[in-house]
């Protein structure tokens, strides 16, 4: 996984409650077996005239001139603003990729969907929690200026706007570490397998059923 | 001190190790894998040289790119294909206690042959890379849907890292009404606390309603958690869970078998247990109900109207009202049943076990589908469902009303084989997600349950099913 420290990045808001990851990633490109190449995809109903598919080159298809990532002002944005209960639905662990690829690495919104909100963290994205009415403040500012700029720093857990309003957020000291250092938890895990080793004979001792 | 929740009893036997932060390696005993987002998992351990760290809890099936009809022309999606054939050659190298290849005679969808089969315990931590594993909380089995970083997580090591959730209780009391299913009942549930109402919690089911449903509807019930934004949710053993398991393979048998009954017997909260947060229905008033948007916490009892976005005073709320409405290509205040159907969707994870379908045929026996459906099908959730149906005649009564019989999968539920909504289509669908596409790109799904979908394919409209 690759590191995230800290990013000074364009803003794009996408201004709708309970975005599903079947919306984020259509089903149609699931059908990868690669953890690469969906940002191309990202969005694809919303974005796209046409219907997509797998394997399609994006370069020419006609794109909504309406849907938010769209518009010029907003290319290259890498701090994604959303709404509520954000990421809900499917497990698919596509739709981060997805957005990742795209080239954003930092979400703002008052809520995520849980499964998405942890699948996040694996692919080097940062999704931070803030306050409704925070959240409302930065869309404001987002569509009232243009160019603009979120500071977010992981070490100080802080994020700066342009006008100099800033908040701070949380986030557990595992994950801060794992973002910070860029750390496969796989292998981080593993240092602990002679604790595992340990539990599963004691778990097989009093639940033997579960080892048949 | 408090009693314990049966979510605190889950957790608590299965945490290996705490960090200061709270932050658990919890052991997973059943490890349920299909071939969507399994691929890059598999992929990452042959990377790293790694092994599967106790294959033996591996349970794997291919459900979403399987066709369901036409098995003599094998898999014709050639992407499909691949990924189909990149389980089979994944599960061969990596080991599986079970595993139904495409066109076994017990294949089916991934949540209804793990539990068929015995392979989910009570008692047991359950994981699939797919968020309806909830489904097993039925079985007071702590189960819930990861991603696929974690699904190479839990291969390497046997292990999630996780913090734990908050405890809801949602309490069900008193009768539900005849018609009245266990997919009304979970709807019901999402309309009131919302599909965000669960967020960061694990939800219990209680009371007398999931006390007289059956283990198939208790699954129902425990599949839509996800719906509500829980991961998780549990119902305690009791009886119907016993008799269920007896005598399955896979299930533990003679001696064994009478000591894990008696653990099973005390996987249900204590009496004086404490929630985070308790909710509370009454049986009596959940009618049959029906999704009207794109959502599932936009749903109403069959009797009501579709809402007016006018009506509502937050303004995020109501922009997802004119979403919706506009997506799904409805007028603010009409009828629920003046809503005309194109196509019928009996099955998924959430209404393919045998109970839906006899729940639809009851509905459909006897009966022709109106002329303005195009296409009803019934898609059996697997290889031994199909056939106990098959024994019970129901597919014939399907047939003669003019549905056709498919072979088991996840099919439309998300449209991932050559089963879809066109755009446009309008489709009452069993299954568990009414989002903008999710039946297909610019289809329109509205989730009933089985009797309802049934009902509504004979109407060619949505009809309350206590009048059908």
């Amino acid at each position: 996984m690759k590191a995230f420290t800290k990013i000074n990045g364009l803003a794009a808001p996408l201004d709708r409650a309970n975005v599903d990851t079947d919306a984020i990633i259509p089903k149609q490109f699931l059908k990868s077996i690669k953890r690469s190449g969906f940002g191309p995809y990202l969005f694809d109903e919303w974005r796209y005239l046409d219907h997509g598919e797998p394997g399609m080159d994006c370069t020419n298809r006609p794109k909504n001139p309406d849907f938010v990532l769209n518009k010029p002002r907003y290319q290259g944005a890498q701090v994604l603003l959303a709404r509520e209960n954000f990421g809900c639905g499917s497990s698919r662990e596509h739709a981060p990729w997805a957005i990742e690829d795209f080239g954003f690495s930092v979400m703002i919104a008052p809520s995520f969907a849980d499964i998405f909100f942890s699948n996040s963290y694996k692919n080097g994205i940062l999704p931070i929690v803030a306050s409704a009415e925070i959240v409302d403040r930065l869309f404001k500012e987002c569509e009232a200026t243009e160019g603009y700029k979120l500071n977010v720093d992981l070490e100080t857990q802080t994020v700066t706007a342009p006008s100099g309003f800033g908040f701070g957020f949380d986030i557990t000291p595992h994950r801060k570490h794992c973002l910070l250092n860029g750390l496969d938890e796989i292998g981080l895990t593993l240092m602990h397998a002679d604790d595992i080793k340990a539990f599963e004979t004691g778990h097989k001792a009093v639940q033997p059923w579960l080892f048949a | 001190m408090a009693g314990k929740t049966l979510y605190d009893k889950l957790w608590d036997t299965h945490e290996v190790r705490r960090e200061e932060d709270g932050t658990c390696l919890l052991y997973i005993d059943r490890h349920l894998v299909h071939e969507v987002t399994s691929p890059q998992a598999f992929e990452g351990l042959r990377i790293a040289g790694r092994k599967a760290w106790r294959s033996s809890s591996v349970v794997a099936v291919p459900d979403h790119n399987t066709p369901t009809n036409h098995w003599d022309r094998d898999i014709e999606d050639p992407i499909s294909k691949t990924q189909v054939d990149t389980l089979d050659a994944n599960i061969k190298e990596f080991g599986s206690l079970i595993y139904f290849p495409f066109k076994h005679k017990n294949q089916g969808i991934i949540h209804v042959i793990a539990p068929e089969n015995g392979a989910i315990l009570p008692g047991m931590t359950v994981v699939c890379g797919d968020s309806h594993t909830a489904t097993h909380g039925a079985f007071a089995a702590l189960a819930h849907g990861i991603g696929t970083s974690e699904v190479e997580h839990v291969l390497a090591t046997q292990t999630l890292i996780q913090k734990k959730s908050k405890a809801m209780l949602v309490k069900v009391d008193g009768k539900l009404g005849l018609g009245v299913t266990a997919k009304d009942v979970a709807l019901a549930i999402i309309g009131k606390i919302g599909t965000a109402g669960g967020n960061g919690y694990c939800i219990e089911f209680a009371g007398s309603v999931f006390r007289d449903l059956s283990m198939e509807g208790r699954m129902t019930v425990c599949n839509l958690a996800i719906e509500a934004g829980a991961r998780a949710g549990i119902i305690g053993v009791d009886d119907k869970t016993i008799a269920y398991l007896k005598g399955r393979p896979n299930v533990p048998t003679g001696a064994v078998w009478d000591t894990a009954v008696a653990y099973w017997n005390t996987l249900h909260s204590d009496a004086d247990a404490k929630f985070d947060k308790i909710v509370e229905l009454n049986a009596a008033d959940i009618e049959p109900q029906v999704t009207w948007g794109t959502s599932p916490e936009q749903v109403l009892a069959v009797g009501g109207r579709v809402p007016n976005p006018a009506n509502e005073a937050d303004p995020t709320k109501r922009t997802g009202i004119e979403n919706a409405l506009k997506y799904m290509g409805l007028q603010a205040d009409m009828p629920i049943t003046d809503i005309k159907i194109d196509k019928v969707f009996i099955g998924s994870c959430t209404n393919s076990r045998i109970e839906d379908l006899r729940a639809a045929s009851v509905v459909a026996k006897g009966k022709k589908i109106a002329s303005n459906i195009t296409l009803a099908i019934v898609v059996p959730g697997s290889g031994i469902v199909k056939r106990q149906a098959e024994e019970e005649g129901l597919d014939k009564i399907f047939i003669d009303a003019g549905f056709e019989w498919r072979e088991p999968g996840c099919s439309m539920c998300l449209a991932m084989n050559a089963d879809r909504l066109s755009p446009g289509e309008r489709c009452a669908s069993t299954s568990n997600r009414n989002f903008e596409g999710r039946q297909g790109p610019g289809g329109r799904t509205h989730l009933v349950s089985p009797a309802m979908a049934a009902a509504a394919a004979i109407a060619g409209h949505f009809v309350d099913v206590r009048q059908a």
